[in-house]
């Protein structure tokens, strides 16, 4: 895969927003890799913490808002206590998941769900899922 | 009377394989020997002891040693006989570890009769052995110091405050070397110019430091405290004492040259002061080039302008001989030439630039004044790649070692950048980030998390001009993406290489250079800076790339050795060399010719040798028809006797 890269990509709005929300210095990781080692959902994701860093760093940042990974992370705050960087990972996620709400695109939609299924549903599982996947 | 042996098991390096019992059995067998002993480590405290304990209950006339290699131990033994009255030169080593029990693991019955031949035959020599007194020779309190670099004005300043003369040789018209060329000095963004130059001045003006600028080290005799150093004073054309480096030539002169200091990206004229804050502040003339002293008439524009009445276009270079007693050697390093690197334009591409040209370019008194701009057109760049590691750790290609300061300077680039040009974006090309100093991890973190340089871990395969933009095709190996970026231009952190000629001056100074050219150090762990060569010491970047911190810790370091060497007076040399026997001398000369040292010459009618010279290596020895040059118990016949005592 190529990619062409150049200052405004790099620093793109898009970016520049996520860095606001989430308050961290994405900049000062060195890509140790201590934040994907330690996370306990790893294994779940199709894009290790270290390599969100990495792509934000390098202004990917659609493909990190199109990840899975950012809706596995369970804000267990394992990464921030291990970064030798002091870089709030979990609120990094936290922020892609915001901004990828704030783009108002419906992932689940409630009354497409069968009312028994519905009746089953843990009702944690179903806060969760309005928070996280709906609009 | 009579000799004592003493065998070392050195624990199970010796004695593993030689049977022990039985080489005592057959030692104590060899005519002379009246006392044998053997323990587990000779070398040590209580080994030591015995031999004491020996020598002195039995009187011994003189002992071997049987054990490992004398350059480990030999000196040891020596010095333990010496403190019971023995004379160290009647000490032997007979080497049974290196020379027979390792070798010789899966043979013992074999080792052990090797073992004892060498013991034997080194016992045959000690019959011919003379008692000796090691030569004592006066030091010249003197130390010259080659390089004008941060370096060697370091060291020149620290051994003139020990009260000791220096000579300073430097073969530029001015002392500053690489350091007077940065822009800013990391960690701290220091100005090498606020910095440096005051210590230039006082090197200059110290009244025990002689400065020969412009001056190349012609030819070096003698031996440590005592060396004869041929230094070439390069012509000027112009007399030094009447030019007050005003430049008024060098607005006259009509002829443009690449500057040198500024990397090529300025003009000098063919009479030229380095540049501005140059020590000694003083004009030269580039002979090749001067319309003048090509044509031999016509020009003389400079002439005319100076005030001073300083320009002579006469040869006022001469040769000069100084004694010294020690050497520092701080020649320094280079940067390679882009012009290496096809992948990156081969230096065809205006706007691909070497570490040290974009490092000129910062300066606030270089060829731009400070401002980052395009050499092709002149534009600010907008986005600059640098790329590390070019034609450093990579041994298939270039070098094979890590040129250790490019890490650092690039960071310090890329911020200087951001700061000359703000909105600009850096981006940086690594393999590894090397930043093992005070204040450096710390620095690179600034350029990283404050700066906003963009760190990509991987390497350039190709720089290309694309349009007006160079396109840079490299990679980001944490990410696994081929990364391109159209930038505006490019800095190559490309190898640091030994200075030009310090191959030619390494053998004047008989030292040795070490792999990719550097200078080699007589241990690298514990006697970094000395050299094999007695009385001669290494002081920065010559021995191997070293930043600024490094240099000046180095050359503090090797003034103190040369201080240290200096202080007792006199240097203490092995009495192992050439004597001649006048009886049988013919006077024939083939020693003269064969001696390296020219210690030994033909005076009279016979030959003499010069003690403080000869290094003992025998090949005068050789050289003669009749025997008469022997070397002090390395004599012609002790050497016979122990081989007729191997084969017979």
């Amino acid at each position: 895969m190529q990619l062409v890269i150049w200052r405004s990509k790099i620093h793109s709005p898009e970016v520049e927003k996520i860095i606001e929300l989430s308050g961290q210095n994405v900049y000062s990781c060195y890509q140790c890799g201590m934040c994907t080692a330690s996370c306990p959902s790893t294994g779940n994701m199709d894009i290790p913490p270290n390599m969100i860093v990495r792509l934000i760093q390098i202004g990917m940042i659609g493909k990190v808002l199109d990840s899975r990974s950012i809706w596995v992370c369970t804000s267990c705050f394992t990464c921030f206590a291990e970064c030798p960087k002091g870089i709030d990972i979990a609120s990094l996620t936290e922020a892609l998941r915001l901004y990828h709400l704030r783009r108002n695109i419906d992932h689940l939609n409630l009354s497409s769900i069968p009312h028994g299924e519905l009746l089953e549903l843990p009702v944690i599982a179903m806060v969760g899922a309005l928070r996280k996947f709906t609009a | 009377m009579g000799y004592g042996v003493f065998i070392c098991h050195c624990g199970q390096n010796i004695a593993g394989t030689i049977d022990i019992e039985k080489l005592v059995r057959k030692v104590s067998g060899i005519r002379g020997v009246t006392h044998v002993e053997d323990y587990i480590f000779m070398c040590s405290d209580p080994g030591q002891e015995r031999i004491k304990k020996a020598i002195k209950e039995k009187n011994l006339e003189g002992i071997v040693v049987a054990a490992c290699s004398p350059s480990l131990h030999e000196e040891t033994f020596r010095k333990a006989a010496e403190s019971v009255g023995l004379n160290p030169y009647l000490v032997e080593i007979a080497n049974i570890r290196e020379w027979s029990a390792w070798p010789h693991q899966a043979e013992p019955e074999e080792a052990t009769m090797k073992a004892f031949k060498i013991i034997e035959s080194t016992v045959e020599k000690l019959n011919g052995d003379k008692p000796l007194e090691p030569l004592r020779l006066e030091v010249v309190r003197r130390v010259m110091v080659i390089g004008g670099g941060i370096a060697g004005i370091q060291a020149a300043l620290d051994v003139a405050e020990a009260g000791i003369e220096v000579i300073l040789v430097e073969r530029s018209p001015s002392i500053g070397g690489r350091m007077a060329q940065l822009s800013e000095t990391f960690p701290t963004l220091d100005c090498p110019q606020c910095i440096l130059t005051p210590k230039m001045t006082s090197v200059a003006h110290h009244p025990l430091v002689k400065l020969l600028a412009y001056s190349e080290v012609e030819e070096v005799s003698g031996s440590a405290g005592n060396f004869k150093v041929k230094v070439r004073r390069k012509p000027t054309y112009v007399d030094w004492n009447k030019c007050v480096g005003c430049g008024l030539c060098m607005e006259a002169c009509p002829v443009e040259l690449p500057s040198e200091f500024e990397m090529g990206l300025a003009h000098r004229k063919a009479i030229y002061i380095q540049f501005p804050q140059a020590v000694p502040n003083k004009a030269v003339i580039d002979s090749e080039n001067c319309i003048r002293m090509k044509y031999g008439r016509g020009c003389g524009l400079c002439a005319q302008k100076c005030p001073a009445n300083a320009i002579t276009f006469e040869d006022n270079g001469k040769a000069e001989e100084y004694d010294v007693g020690a050497i520092i050697v701080a020649t320094g390093l280079e940067v390679m030439d882009k012009a290496n690197f096809a992948e990156y334009g081969a230096g065809e591409l205006k706007d691909v630039l070497t570490g040290l040209e974009f490092e000129r370019m910062l300066a606030p008194s270089g060829p731009t004044g400070g401002k980052v701009v395009r050499p092709s057109d002149g534009r600010v760049p907008k986005e600059v790649v640098f790329i590390q590691c070019v034609g450093s750790r990579d041994p298939e290609n270039w070098n094979p070692y890590c040129s250790k300061i490019c890490c650092m300077y690039t960071a310090k680039q890329a911020l200087l950048y951001k700061h000359a040009v703000p909105g600009g974006q850096a981006y940086i090309f690594y393999i590894d980030i090397r930043a093992d100093g005070k204040g450096y991890e710390e620095f690179i973190h600034r350029a990283m998390a404050e700066e906003g340089v963009i760190y990509l871990r991987g390497r350039v395969g190709r720089v290309y001009q694309e349009g007006d933009k160079l396109r840079v095709e490299g990679v980001d190996t944490i990410s696994g993406l081929k990364i391109v970026i159209d930038a505006d231009m490019v800095v190559l952190a490309t190898a640091a290489v030994p200075s030009s000629g310090v191959e030619e001056l390494a053998k004047k100074l008989r030292i040795q250079l070490g792999e990719g050219g550097w200078l080699k150090e007589a241990h690298l762990k514990l006697r970094p800076l000395e050299t094999l060569t007695s009385g001669v010491f290494i002081a920065g970047a010559a021995q191997y790339p070293k930043d600024i911190t490094d240099t000046v810790s180095q050359a503090s370091g090797a003034a103190a050795k040369a201080v240290a060497f200096l202080s007792k007076g006199y240097v203490v040399r092995e009495p192992l060399i050439a004597v001649v026997n006048e009886d049988i001398c013919s006077g024939c000369g083939n020693c003269e010719e064969a001696c390296s040292y020219q210690a030994i010459k033909v005076v009279d009618g016979k030959a003499n040798v010069d003690e403080s010279l000869c290094e003992g290596c025998g090949s005068c020895t050789a050289a003669c028809p009749s025997g008469a040059v022997q070397l002090k118990n390395y004599d012609k016949r002790q050497i016979i006797k122990m081989v007729e005592s191997i084969v017979g």
